[in-house]
C-alpha cells in the first residue's frame, strides 16, 4: 500500500520487455508524441512559457543529439543504451533552455525582468515582452494552489481494499467487526461534514494547468515574446544572458549510487529549485529525476566546454 | 518495499491526522468531520506498537468534534461513545468515566448515573485489576452522585409540611447516605486532590453528628504528608474549626500554614483581623507580617479592606511608639519596589479618581512609610484638602505629627 515509485515502475518496465523479448519499438520521429520536441511545446504550454522558447527547444535538441530516432527508441535487451526518460528528457530541456536564457542565479533573471519591464512601456506594436516577474507571480499562485489541493487529496486517501484481508478463521470475526465499525464510523462523521462535493468527472486531458489566450486578466503568456530579454548581434537574436553555471561538474556513475546527481546536497539558487518544483509537479514525480537529466543535457551540451577542464568550475562563459 | 509502503500508508495518514488538528484548532468542525471520515480506516491496520494508537486518537479527536459540531445531538455521542467503549478493552472504564463526564456537563444526571453504576459492574479478567484506578474513580463520582440525591431528599424533608415524618423519603435519604459515604470514604484514603469529596463527605458526617470523624478527615487531607500540598484542604479545616466554635488558637495554627503556602489568599484577611485582636505580641508581629505580604500580590492592590487593615495597624504602632522595628523589619525587603509598584504619581491619580476610601487608606500607609514629602502623599493630601474632606485634614496632621516615625523607619 503505497503510491508506486516512478523509478520502480521504469525499471519494472524496462525489465518485462526484455523478458518478454521484445523487438525495438516503432521508430520514435519528430511527429511523434514522445518525441522531444512535441514534449516540450506540451510542457511549455501546460508551463504557461512563450511559445518563442520552443525554437530555442529544439535547437537544444539538436544540438546534443537527442532527436535521433535511434536515440529516442526503445530497444529491450539492449543494456548499453541508456533508457530514455521521455517526459522527464522534455522537461529537462526546458529547464536547460531557461537556464541559457534567464540564468536563473537569483538575481539576473530579476534583473532582465525588470529591463523588460522597461522596454515593455514602450512597446506598442506586437505583442508584450515576457517579463519573468510576472510570470513567476502567476505560476506560483497557481502551483501553491493545486500543490495544496493534491496535498489534501492525499491526505484523504483511502487505502481499504473492498474485502477485508484475514489470515486466519480466529481473526476473521475481529476483522470483519472492525469493518464494520469503520463503515459506521465513516457514515456517522461523513454526515457531519461540507455537502459531499458532486462526483468530480475526471478531466479526459491530460494538462493540470491550462491557460487560454482570451482570459482577460493576462495571466496567459504563450503569446509574449522573447524580443524583451534578446539582442541583436550579427544578425541574429542571440540572449542578452552570457553566461551559465552548471548544476554539477562530474557526474557520477548510475553504478556508484544509484544517481548519475545529487539534488538535494547541494544549495541551488531559489528560481531554479522553483523551475524544478513545477515540473516536478506537472510530472509527479520527484524533482531529482529532473535534476539528473539536467545535468546531463549539459554535460552533453558543455562537452568541448567541459573537456578542457576550466579552473573555475561553476560558470560557464557561453 | 513492504517497508516502504507501510510509510507511505503512515505518511498519508499523519497528514491527514494533521488535517483535522488544524481544522480542530480554527473551530472547522465540518471540514474536520470530513478529514475524520478518511482518518477512521487506520483502525484496520496494525498500531499496536506505537504508544498513541488510532482507536484513542479517534475516540478523543470524534467526541471533541461531535462535542462541538453544530449538527451533533447527545444521542449521536451517546451512540459513537458505546462503538468507542467496545474498542479497546484496555480503556473502557476510561470511556465510560469520560462519557459520564460528559453527560454530567450536559446537565444529563441520571444518565450519567446509570452509566457510572454499569462500568461499576464491569469485570474483565485481569483487566479488572489494571484499570483499577479508573474504578476508583467511577465509585468516587457515582458515590457523589449519591450524594446529590441525598441532599436532594434532605431538601425535601426540610422544606415540607410534616417535617421528618415522610418515612419513604426519609429511608430513601438514608441508603443514598449510606451508598456515597462508603464510596466516598475509600477514595479520599487515597493520596489525591479530592476536594468535592471530601466537602460532601464531611456534610454528610456533620449532618449525621459524627463530628470526630470529620474532623479526621479533614486534619488528615491537610496534613497528611503523602497527600500533595493543598491550600483548599486548610480552607476547609479552618471552616470547620469555625463552624464548631474552635479555640482562636487552633483557627490561627490552620490559617498560619495557609499564610505559608498561599500568601495571597483571601482568607488573610480575616487572618490578620483575628491575629490584631489578639493581646499576644507575636500574633500582632505575625498580624503586620501577613497583610504586608498579602499587599506583595497586585490582585490585592485595590482592595480597600487589605488596606485598611494595614493602615490600622501602622497607626496603633505609630502612636504607642512601641515596635517601631517591626515596620522597619517589613518594610526593609520592600522599600525599592513597593513605591513603585503601590505609590506612583501615576496611581495616586487613579486611586483618586477611582476610589476615595481606597487612597486615603493608601495615603496614610504611604505618609509613614515615605514620608511627608512623598508624592502619593502629598498629591492625595492636598487633593483631599481641597475637596475639604475633613478626614483628609486629619490625616495631614497625623502625619506631620508623626514624622520622626518615618525618619526611624527609613533611616
Amino acid at each position: 500500500q503505497s503510491w508506486p515509485v516512478y523509478e520502480e515502475v521504469f525499471n519494472k518496465m524496462l525489465e518485462l520487455a526484455a523478458f518478454l523479448e521484445l523487438p525495438r519499438f516503432p521508430d520514435i520521429t519528430d511527429s511523434c508524441f514522445l518525441h522531444p520536441d512535441m514534449l516540450c511545446m506540451k510542457y511549455l504550454m501546460e508551463a504557461n512559457l512563450p511559445d518563442e522558447l520552443h525554437n530555442w527547444t529544439c535547437r537544444v535538441v539538436k544540438k546534443i543529439g537527442i532527436g535521433e530516432a535511434d536515440f529516442l527508441t526503445l530497444m529491450p535487451g539492449n543494456k548499453s543504451t541508456r533508457k530514455v526518460k521521455y517526459d522527464v528528457l522534455a522537461a529537462a530541456v526546458i529547464v536547460v533552455v531557461l537556464k541559457l536564457l534567464f540564468l536563473l542565479d537569483d538575481r539576473y533573471e530579476w534583473f532582465l525582468s525588470d529591463f523588460a519591464e522597461e522596454r515593455n512601456k514602450n512597446n506598442k506594436e506586437g505583442g508584450p515582452y515576457f517579463e519573468f516577474k510576472k510570470w513567476y507571480k502567476v505560476i506560483k499562485c497557481s502551483l501553491d494552489e493545486k500543490q495544496k489541493k493534491l496535498d489534501e487529496e492525499r491526505a484523504k486517501y483511502l487505502w481499504r481494499c473492498e474485502k477485508p484481508l484475514f489470515y486466519s478463521a480466529k481473526k476473521k470475526s475481529k476483522v470483519l467487526k472492525r469493518r464494520q465499525m469503520v463503515v459506521t464510523l465513516q457514515n456517522q462523521f461523513g454526515k457531519l461534514s461540507d455537502s459531499v462535493r458532486p462526483a468530480e468527472k475526471p478531466n479526459p486531458s491530460s494538462f493540470q494547468l491550462s491557460w487560454s489566450e482570451e482570459n482577460t486578466d493576462g495571466n496567459c503568456f504563450h503569446g509574449h515574446s522573447l524580443r524583451g530579454i534578446l539582442q541583436e548581434k550579427c544578425g541574429l537574436l542571440t540572449p542578452m544572458n552570457p553566461d551559465y553555471w552548471l548544476c554539477t561538474v562530474k557526474l557520477c556513475t548510475e553504478k556508484m549510487c544509484g544517481h548519475l546527481a545529487h539534488y538535494r546536497e547541494v544549495e541551488f539558487p531559489e528560481s531554479y529549485h522553483f523551475v524544478l518544483r513545477l515540473f516536478s509537479f506537472l510530472l509527479r514525480i520527484q524533482p531529482s529525476y529532473i535534476h539528473d537529466e539536467v545535468c546531463v543535457i549539459e554535460h552533453k551540451l558543455f562537452n568541448k566546454k567541459l573537456c578542457k577542464k576550466p579552473k573555475y568550475n561553476t560558470v560557464l562563459r557561453k | 518495499s513492504s517497508h516502504e509502503h507501510k510509510t507511505n500508508f503512515k505518511k498519508s495518514k499523519e497528514a491527514c491526522l494533521s488535517y483535522i488538528q488544524d481544522a480542530m484548532l480554527q473551530k472547522q468542525w465540518k471540514r474536520a468531520a470530513e478529514f475524520l471520515t478518511y482518518y477512521v480506516e487506520s483502525l484496520e491496520k496494525d498500531f499496536s506498537r506505537e504508544r498513541l494508537n488510532p482507536s484513542e486518537i479517534i475516540w478523543r479527536i470524534g467526541s471533541e468534534i461531535l462535542c462541538h459540531h453544530s449538527a451533533s445531538s447527545m444521542k449521536e455521542f451517546n451512540s459513537f461513545i458505546e462503538q468507542m467503549k467496545t474498542l479497546a478493552v484496555k480503556r473502557y472504564l476510561k470511556v465510560c468515566l469520560e462519557h459520564a463526564f460528559h453527560l454530567l456537563c450536559n446537565g444529563l444526571i441520571d444518565e450519567a448515573y446509570q452509566n457510572l453504576s454499569l462500568a461499576e459492574s464491569w469485570r474483565f479478567g485481569e483487566q479488572t485489576l489494571l484499570q483499577d484506578k479508573e474504578m476508583k474513580l467511577i465509585q468516587a463520582y457515582r458515590g457523589l452522585l449519591d450524594y446529590c440525591s441525598w441532599s436532594k431528599q434532605k431538601n425535601i424533608l426540610l422544606h415540607s409540611q410534616d417535617g421528618f415524618d415522610n418515612l419513604p423519603v426519609e429511608q430513601e435519604m438514608h441508603s443514598y447516605f449510606r451508598k456515597a459515604a462508603l464510596s466516598l470514604k475509600e477514595i479520599i484514603r487515597i493520596p489525591g486532590v479530592w476536594d468535592p469529596f471530601v466537602k460532601c463527605y464531611v456534610d454528610l458526617l456533620e449532618f449525621y453528628g459524627d463530628h470526630n470523624e470529620a474532623r479526621q478527615v479533614l486534619n488528615e487531607y491537610a496534613y497528611n504528608s503523602k497527600f500533595p500540598a493543598n491550600p483548599n484542604a486548610h480552607v476547609y479545616l479552618y471552616q470547620f474549626l469555625k463552624r464548631h466554635g474552635e479555640s482562636k488558637k487552633s483557627l490561627i495554627s490552620v490559617l498560619k500554614i495557609l499564610h505559608d503556602i498561599v500568601p495571597s489568599h483571601e482568607l488573610m484577611i480575616d487572618f490578620n483581623t483575628m491575629l490584631q485582636k489578639s493581646k499576644k505580641r507575636k500574633n500582632q508581629r505575625l498580624a503586620l507580617e501577613v497583610i504586608f505580604a498579602a499587599l506583595d500580590y497586585a490582585g490585592w492592590k485595590e482592595n480597600v479592606k487589605a488596606w485598611s487593615c494595614l493602615a490600622r495597624q501602622i497607626k496603633q504602632i505609630v502612636i504607642s511608639e512601641k515596635h517601631l522595628d517591626w515596620i522597619k523589619q517589613e518594610w526593609d525587603t520592600r522599600k525599592d519596589w513597593w513605591p513603585a509598584f503601590h505609590f506612583s504619581r501615576y496611581l495616586a491619580k487613579r486611586n483618586w479618581q477611582e476610589n476615595e476610601s481606597l487612597s486615603y487608606e493608601k495615603a496614610l500607609v504611604a505618609g509613614i512609610l515615605l514620608g511627608k514629602d512623598c508624592k502619593y502623599f502629598k498629591y492625595l493630601s492636598h487633593q483631599g484638602c481641597k475637596a475639604q474632606l475633613k478626614k483628609f485634614r486629619i490625616l495631614k496632621k497625623f502625619v506631620n505629627k508623626h514624622n520622626p516615625a518615618y525618619l526611624r523607619i527609613s533611616g
